[in-house]
């Protein structure tokens, strides 16, 4: 190792998710905080061996579709009955009824754009630098390989630990990512 | 085969062979040679059929768009409109691609809640067929309002005519809404589900420009759990937004007809008809277009029989509703005791567009019945040739829904004929043009089967199988 590089992490490679997962389960219990799994599709089942809580992305979708359904029913009602009020067949200028299908579809979108940029926001991204993206052993994260991650930044961190027990986990090769 | 709640030492027995589903990728096939396969059509050469196809629907794209500069410089005359039948050739293909654009998002939302897994070999390809088809279908009530400079009116912007807004008790408002936001959720559903193979082709591809494209587009994704988690929730809700707004689409396209007073449109069966006959032409479509694709990238083993099979079936089930939906229509118009609603019937069936009316129901009702038989469901040519038949009956069924109800109206003074011009006719398979420049760009540039979440399907992404790496019953 060369001092003066800064690294990332510790990398770890496996070749199944059973393995994968056994060693994301093993990482949790030893109380790491600074980790991650990198798999090429989501593996049923990590997000407990990992010990994450549920998303978050349901409350962007929540507080985006109660925004589509009042701001769909302001509109209807500025436009239709207080900016320029038209009677039509001799009906109330408001009413829940007709607005209803706008409104409806309105609801859809702004949940469904609460979903979609919540979960990007969420996992910050676009991000298009990663110290992970420029190693070259990684490109089987998005194929056929698993990936454990260690920062270096984690507290509990230690050169040879860490690796003890990424070894211990059953993982047949390792690299240090520079950062 | 164990599940993690399991004593160590109990043992599960495997299901008897017989009952055992097929699998859904077939001969086993790793999880690297999925990518291999499918960033593989992105990564060959360009084949020969495509440059063909190309040039044949190229020109025809072109057609399209020089008959709608022609329509918007000369004016709707040019169409075969007259009074009575105000809503031609127009309508009908608006329907008619609103229509095909159905399947994508049922098969990637509704089939994704009932835990579908076979959508994921066809759902990425479907998702695009949907979008390109309501970019095609979005082009018609555009053009059709004559004119088309002042088609901003639909939406509500801010204008300097006075405070004057959209009237919102209008159904044909209601579908702006409809059709806008099906088209922007469709899209940012289907973009991300690219994502993640987006990056499995930038970690691959070698040219800059390329590394640089899909890299972009591929929002730096990692693959990290931490980003999976909140992916998988955020897919999951779309699924469950895009379910109700699927439904509410095709629901509001039959309000454009249903709301009005007329006989023959004036029908409270037509939201479910309508999405019922919107499902069966998506799947038509989808089947006539992977069926070919399936034999020319040799997708076998990811494309099988038993996924045709099973879209043989929503087919015949939409097939049936549709079929059941003619004949209520038909009862209700004797039932109701409404002279005027059963006339229309009667002349839709035995009137001027007779001829319309018959080739509907051949196509619609008789077609899908042969789906009944295993023997002709695995038989991907005859398969084949009945979706051409679906997607041609469904043409005819809003043919005939457009123009049978509104040639004759109540005094004789009022009956018409309707015949489409030439322009009509060329616009139309103009469209099939620009729908095919777009799928023939789309299956050269993106992974037209979602790598990802076919993986997600394999026993290899089991970690409780033992392909998956599960060591027996000690884990």
């Amino acid at each position: 190792m060369i001092n003066n590089i800064q690294t990332y992490g510790l990398l770890a490679e496996f070749n199944t998710p059973a393995d994968a997962m056994h060693a994301a389960e093993k990482v949790r219990d030893a109380g790491y905080s600074r980790w991650d799994v990198h798999t090429p599709f989501p593996i049923h089942g990590m997000d407990d061996a990992m010990g994450l809580k549920n998303s978050k992305a349901g409350w962007f979708s929540f507080f985006g579709g109660a925004t589509g359904f009042t701001c769909g029913y302001l509109m209807v009602w500025f436009m239709n009955s207080f900016d320029y009020p038209i009677v039509v067949g001799g009906k109330p200028l408001m009413s829940p009824m007709y607005p209803f299908p706008v409104v409806y579809e309105m609801t859809i979108l702004l949940a469904a754009f609460g979903a979609i940029f919540g979960m990007l926001f969420l996992n910050r991204l676009p991000r298009l630098y990663h110290p992970l993206l420029k190693n070259c052993r990684f490109k089987g994260a998005t194929h056929d390989k698993f990936y454990v991650i260690i920062e270096t930044a984690d507290p509990r961190y230690s050169e040879s630990e860490t690796r003890e027990l990424l070894e211990s986990a059953g993982c047949k090769h390792m690299e240090m990512v520079e950062d | 085969m164990s599940s993690p709640g399991l004593l160590p030492s109990a043992k599960i027995a495997p299901p008897p062979r017989e009952i055992e589903r097929e699998p859904l990728v077939l001969n086993n096939r790793s999880l690297g040679w999925i990518s291999d396969q499918i960033a593989g059509i992105i990564e060959g050469k360009t084949p020969t059929w495509w440059w063909v196809t190309m040039f044949i629907s190229f020109p025809l794209m072109v057609m399209c768009f020089a008959m709608i500069g022609y329509l918007i410089s000369t004016g709707v005359g040019v169409w075969g409109l007259n009074h009575p039948i105000a809503w031609g050739w127009a309508i009908v293909n608006f329907v008619f691609w609103i229509g095909i654009g159905h399947a994508g998002t049922l098969i990637s939302a509704v089939l994704f809640l009932l835990r579908q897994k076979w959508r994921t070999s066809i759902n990425r390809a479907a998702e695009a067929m949907t979008i390109f088809a309501v970019m095609c279908a979005g082009i018609f009530p555009m053009i059709h309002v004559g004119r088309i400079w002042f088609a901003w009116w639909l939406f509500p912007l801010p204008n300097a005519n006075g405070p004057i807004w959209p009237q919102f008790r209008s159904p044909l408002l209601w579908d702006v809404f409809a059709v806008s936001t099906y088209f922007t959720v469709s899209f940012l559903f289907w973009y991300m589900g690219l994502i993640p193979d987006l990056a499995t082709i930038r970690d691959r591809c070698k040219g800059f420009f390329s590394k640089f494209a899909y890299g972009l587009f591929s929002l730096g994704w990692t693959g990290s759990n931490r980003h999976w988690s909140n992916y998988e929730k955020a897919y999951l809700l779309l699924a469950g937004l895009s379910t109700p707004l699927v439904l509410s689409v095709h629901s509001i396209v039959s309000f454009d007809f249903a709301v009005s007073q007329l006989p023959g449109w004036h029908t409270t069966i037509f939201p479910p008809y309508f999405v019922a006959g919107a499902i069966f032409s998506g799947f038509g479509m989808v089947l006539t277009l992977m069926i070919p694709l399936r034999s020319l990238f040799k997708l076998h083993d990811l494309l099988t029989i038993r996924h045709i099979e099973l879209m043989c079936k929503v087919t015949l089930a939409t097939g049936s509703i549709v079929g059941y939906a003619y004949g209520m229509e038909f009862f209700i118009a004797w039932y109701g005791g409404n002279p005027y609603e059963a006339y229309a019937f009667q002349n839709r069936a035995f009137g001027p567009y007779w001829w319309a009316y018959w080739i509907m129901i051949s196509c619609n009702v008789i077609t899908p019945q042969f789906f009944w038989f295993k023997k002709l469901r695995t038989n991907v040519v005859i398969v084949w040739i009945l979706s051409i038949f679906v997607n041609i009956g469904m043409w005819f069924e809003r043919f005939v829904i457009v123009v049978t109800s509104l040639h004759r109206d109540y005094i004789p003074a009022n009956w018409g004929y309707y015949s489409p011009s030439k322009v009509d006719v060329l616009t139309f398979v103009g469209t099939f043009g620009l729908f095919m420049v777009l799928f023939l760009l789309f299956i050269r540039f993106l992974p037209l089967i979602a790598i990802s979440e076919v993986k997600g399907v394999t026993n290899h992404a089991d970690p409780h199988h033992p392909l998956g790496g599960a060591k027996g019953g000690h884990h």
